[in-house]
Formats: structure tokens, C-alpha cells, sequence
């Protein structure tokens, strides 16, 4: 069989890619990137995070734009939902960043995306949070994520897409291993 | 290398802390068995001459093995000395030892690949709660106290180390990161028949993808045994083994926390694992011995009895008396002066050659081939460096 398909092409530019990994091999220094956001609050459990600058590559840099993000509580919690939960967009980081994954591994292996969804599902008891029970975490005891893919690819490797994407994922890493969290008033 | 050294007739000495063989002595647990059946154990001018090609060697039989080779090549081994120091001088090398000192043009660093355990940050934080003991030090579960026994790797020696501390009465709990599935027997045939077949074993340091993950693999979930028994995760589970995920740390409170990404470990396993054996099949077809073997078959994924997986088990609520480290071993080098090291310690060659020039390194994790850490595979790294030697040693000499 010959194939005249195009080349596979999702949008990442695994080129650039391939070469910050190189380069950065080299100079690990360029390597150390610090993710910064700034957050006040508006009233109740409303508060207005936004995002702009982060520094990386030896110096500072910024987004296009300043992304804002309004985080609040639902009305069942008596509140005004002004935004998504805190724990919402944790859940919203989770996606992105599989997702990201999955293209650019899906780029790398020359695999051609058609669509890509995904839907995910966090289980919480919210005794923990509310103190009502001090063996229950306040965290999620679970995450869920289902995707269902659409590619030029055999089931196993769409598998294997999704596995190597959760293998080189930052928040995937971040909720499944222990971090250091310092939190400082001033 | 000695051997390929002395066909070239160029002048060499082998130094040897201990005695021939001193790390297959003195560092390896009582039951290991080579994970290469006895017909691999190939040599320049030298293999296995016994009646059970299929079995596998224990410890004293290596140590045979190996004495026996050298006395066979009159390899000009310097037993008991130890190497302390190993420094540039112009074009030579001052090699000083506990006995004496030596100059030479060429130093071969064969030290090994497995040196020191490679142990986490926060592996003292464990020691100040419970027992613990690396795989270098583990001889037998009578050396561990009655009670749990948690094992920190799951590689060839933390399944081996699991399947022999359980059995001896000893629960044990497994910490599982990356791991590689692979069956003892497949269609027939040892594993490792049809990786030295199909030539997987074979394939060059500079033609796989990627060759910083490549030298960074952990070994197959094997273990040498006449019976070709697989030691996976399903069959530990079935003897009573508890499995958790990577050991990700501990808290103050001497809590050891698990990753949470035991779920996509061991389905990156089970990709991995029929990604090889299709590749092994396709080989099959493609040199006309498919329709000799048994049919395909495929290995049972991995399922996980207790989920969701644990991600805290207290150290001190005297359920683990005991943590076996089973994450690895790695070269160290203290004793050599020469600019030749990456900032995580390990010797930076291409293909065992560095860029001080008459320097060079065998032995280590895919220096040439997948198999450069095999004992099947020192002859033909040796044989390439050898040649590499050659030419260094006429270009120096003829600029007197």
C-alpha cells in the first residue's frame, strides 16, 4: 500500500520543540521558569485572578494579553458564582495541559487529530473542607478523565497517545505527587 | 576488552579492586540468577560449555564463569588493588592505585554501571523512621526483621526481591514507577531468544529515537529461573503483594506518600509490552520461523486489586519494619580528575569514546547496543573501542 496522505498537522510546532529540548540540554539555567499570577479579593468568596508576566528563558516575559480569571462559590453554597470553583479550575488546568499533550505527542508521532474531547470528573467529600470530619481529606478522593479521540491512529496508539501525554504533563505531575506549597503574609 | 586488547597486541593491565569477578561476589543477593540464559553467555573466544544451555547461572557460577575466562586469556589482572586517582598529564594518564602508580596512554574506565544505589532525597527522612537496606546490601529476607517490608522500585530486582520476601512470610508492599513488562516464555521461547533474534538487543546507541530514555530504561520484570515464571504485577498481587505508586516522599510525620499515576505507569507497561511483542511477531513472520512457534499470545494487562491504589502508608504505625531500596544503581566515579563528567556524575562519551582524547568507557546502560550492559555484549563494544584504540595509539606515536 503507498500512502499520498499529507503530512500529519495539529497546529504544534514540534520542530521548535525538538530544538528547546536540545538547547536546553545545553544551558539548564534557561530552563528555570517561574509561573506567576496575581490574585485580589472582590467580595465574598469572589476573588479576580489575573495573568500576565512569567519569566523563563533567562529573562522576564509576558503574554499577549493579561488573562483575568473570576473564581467564586456556586449558589448552593450560598454564594454568588461569579466564576468556576477553585477546584473547577483545577480541573480546567488538568485538561488543558492533557490535551496540550496530546496533540504535540500526536504531532511527534505524525498521528493526525480529527477531534479530541474529553470530560472530567472530580470526587469530593465536602465534610473535609467544612471540618466535619477530620479523616476525610478536603481534596479531591478521585479524577476522572474519559477522552474520545478521533485520529488517523489504531485504538492502541491512541492509547499510547494519552499515556505519554499524561507521562510529560506539569499539572498531571503536580496533583499526582507531593509539591511544596510556602505561603508568606507580608 | 583485555581480550580484544591482546589480539591487537597492545600492552594492558587490569585493575581490580578485590578479586576477579568482586562485584558478583560481594554485592548481589543470594538466589539472583543471571536474567540471560546460559547459551548467552558469549565471550570473545569464550562461552558456556555446559549441558543446560537453557538454564540460568547463579552467583557462584558467574564467579566461575568469569575466573575461568580469565585464566583461559591469561588476562593480566591486578587483583586487590584499587584505584584511587586517575589523572591527565599531557598526552598519558597517571593512574594511582592503593599499590602503585601507573603511566599510560590509554585508560579503559570499566567500573561498572552499578556502583552506588541511586537513592532519593529524601531516602534519610526514611531512614530515621524505619529499617531500611539497598539492593547492594539485601542478601536474603532472614536478614530483615519479622514484619511489613516495603520495596521501592519495580524492576527486575524489586519484582525478584517482592516474590522473595512475600514468600517468606514478610507482607510486602510495592512502590511501582516506570516499568517494564516482559514474559519470561513467549510462544515457546525465552524472552530472551527472540530479543537476541530479532535483533533488538543488537540495535546501535546512535540509531534509537531517543537515547537519553534508552540508557535510562529499567530492566524487564524477569527473573532467571528454569520454570520462565513471569513476575509481573498480576502475579505478584496473586502471591499477596501489595502494589502502591511511586514513592513521591514523606512527610514530617513519617507518612510515605505515593504518586498517583500508578494507573497510566502500568498502562504505559502493557502498551509497551504488546508494542514489543507485535514487533517480535512481525520479525516472526517476516524470517519464515512464524509457522515453527506456538501461536500469538498476550499477557493479561495489568490490573490494579486495590483501587483506587493507597497513596499513604504510615511508617510508623509499625505495619513496615523494613524498606528495601530497589530503585537502581549508578556508576560514581570519586577517583577520576578528568573533565569528562556531566553535571549529574555519569562519564559523557559518544558510544564509549570521550572527548579527552585515549579515555574511553564499557559497561555502562546501552553504551554502544541494547546490550552493552550484557555480558553478551562487552565483546562487541570491546571490539569497536579496541579498533578506536588502535588508531589513537598510531596517530600519538607517529608525533613523537
Amino acid at each position: 500500500m503507498t500512502s499520498t496522505a499529507a503530512p500529519a498537522d495539529n497546529g504544534v510546532n514540534v520542530d521548535f520543540l525538538l530544538t528547546a529540548r536540545e538547547t536546553l540540554a545545553a544551558q539548564p539555567a534557561a530552563a528555570d521558569f517561574k509561573w506567576r499570577v496575581s490574585n485580589e479579593w472582590v467580595m465574598g468568596t469572589h476573588s479576580r485572578t489575573s495573568v500576565q508576566g512569567f519569566y523563563g528563558l533567562g529573562a522576564e516575559q509576558t503574554h499577549r494579553n493579561e488573562f483575568q480569571f473570576d473564581g467564586d462559590h456556586p449558589e448552593v453554597f450560598s454564594a454568588e458564582d461569579n466564576g468556576p470553583t477553585p477546584v473547577e479550575v483545577l480541573l480546567v488546568s488538568l485538561a488543558s495541559c492533557l490535551t496540550a499533550g496530546v496533540a504535540a505527542v500526536a504531532q511527534n508521532r505524525e498521528i493526525q487529530l480529527r477531534s479530541v474531547e474529553a470530560t472530567i470528573e472530580g470526587d469530593m467529600d465536602i465534610r473535609g473542607i467544612l471540618g466535619v470530619d477530620p479523616d476525610v481529606r478536603n481534596g479531591f478522593s478521585q479524577i476522572k478523565v474519559s477522552y474520545k479521540i478521533d485520529a488517523d491512529a489504531s485504538p492502541e496508539d491512541i492509547k499510547a497517545l494519552v499515556a505519554q501525554s499524561q507521562k510529560r504533563s506539569a499539572v498531571y505531575d503536580v496533583i499526582t505527587n507531593p509539591t511544596n506549597v510556602v505561603v508568606e503574609v507580608n | 576488552m583485555s581480550w580484544h586488547l591482546a589480539e591487537r597486541s597492545i600492552d594492558h593491565v587490569i585493575l581490580e579492586r578485590g578479586e576477579i569477578a568482586n562485584s558478583w561476589r560481594t554485592e548481589r543477593w543470594d538466589s539472583l540468577r543471571l536474567l540471560t540464559p546460559n547459551w548467552q553467555s558469549r565471550l570473545p573466544g569464550y562461552s558456556y560449555q555446559g549441558s543446560d544451555p537453557d538454564e540460568f547461572m547463579a552467583m557462584p557460577d558467574v564467579v566461575d564463569f568469569v575466573s575461568n575466562y580469565a585464566r583461559l586469556i591469561s588476562a593480566p589482572v591486578e587483583t586487590q588493588t584499587e584505584v584511587i586517582g586517575v589523572r591527565s598529564n599531557g598526552d598519558e594518564y597517571v593512574v594511582t592505585t592503593t599499590n602503585d602508580e601507573w603511566m599510560c596512554r590509554v585508560v579503559v574506565l570499566a567500573s561498572g554501571a552499578y556502583g552506588c544505589p541511586d537513592l532519593p532525597a529524601f531516602s534519610a527522612a526514611i531512614a530515621r523512621e524505619v529499617s531500611t537496606v539497598t539492593s547492594i546490601a539485601y542478601r536474603n529476607p532472614d536478614q530483615l526483621e519479622h514484619g511489613g517490608v516495603l520495596i521501592v522500585g519495580a524492576a527486575a530486582t524489586g519484582v525478584q526481591l517482592a516474590q522473595e520476601i512475600q514468600g517468606s512470610g514478610r507482607p510486602v508492599t510495592l512502590a511501582v514507577g516506570g516499568h517494564v513488562r516482559a514474559p519470561g516464555l513467549y510462544r515457546g521461547k525465552d524472552i530472551m531468544w527472540w530479543l537476541d533474534a530479532a535483533g533488538v538487543l543488537d540495535e546501535p546507541y546512535d540509531e534509537v529515537d531517543d537515547i537519553i530514555r534508552a540508557r535510562n530504561l529499567s530492566s524487564f520484570q524477569l527473573v532467571g529461573s528454569p520454570s520462565r515464571q513471569t513476575v509481573d504485577l498480576n502475579r505478584l498481587q496473586e502471591i499477596g503483594v501489595r502494589i502502591v505508586g511511586r514513592l513521591a516522599g514523606v512527610t514530617a510525620d513519617g507518612v510515605a506518600q505515593f504518586s498517583g499515576s500508578l494507573p497510566n505507569q502500568c498502562a504505559l507497561a502493557d502498551l509497551k509490552l504488546n508494542r514489543l511483542l507485535d514487533l517480535l511477531d512481525e520479525w516472526a513472520i517476516t524470517h519464515g520461523v512464524d509457522r515453527d512457534l506456538p501461536p500469538p499470545w498476550r499477557p493479561e494487562p495489568t490490573t490494579l486489586v486495590e483501587s483506587p491504589p493507597p497513596l499513604l502508608l504510615s511508617l510508623r504505625s509499625g505495619k513496615i519494619k523494613t524498606v528495601v531500596w530497589a530503585t537502581g544503581l549508578r556508576a560514581v566515579y570519586p577517583w577520576l580528575h578528568v573533565p569528562v563528567l556531566d553535571p549529574k556524575g555519569r562519564v559523557r562519551h559518544e558510544g564509549g569514546v570521550t572527548a579527552s582524547p585515549g579515555l574511553y568507557l564499557i559497561g555502562t546502560a546501552f553504551l554502544r547496543r541494547r546490550k552493552s550492559t550484557f555480558i553478551d555484549g562487552v565483546g562487541d563494544d570491546a571490539r569497536d573501542l579496541s579498533q578506536h584504540i588502535v588508531s589513537y595509539l598510531e596517530a600519538v606515536s607517529s608525533f613523537p
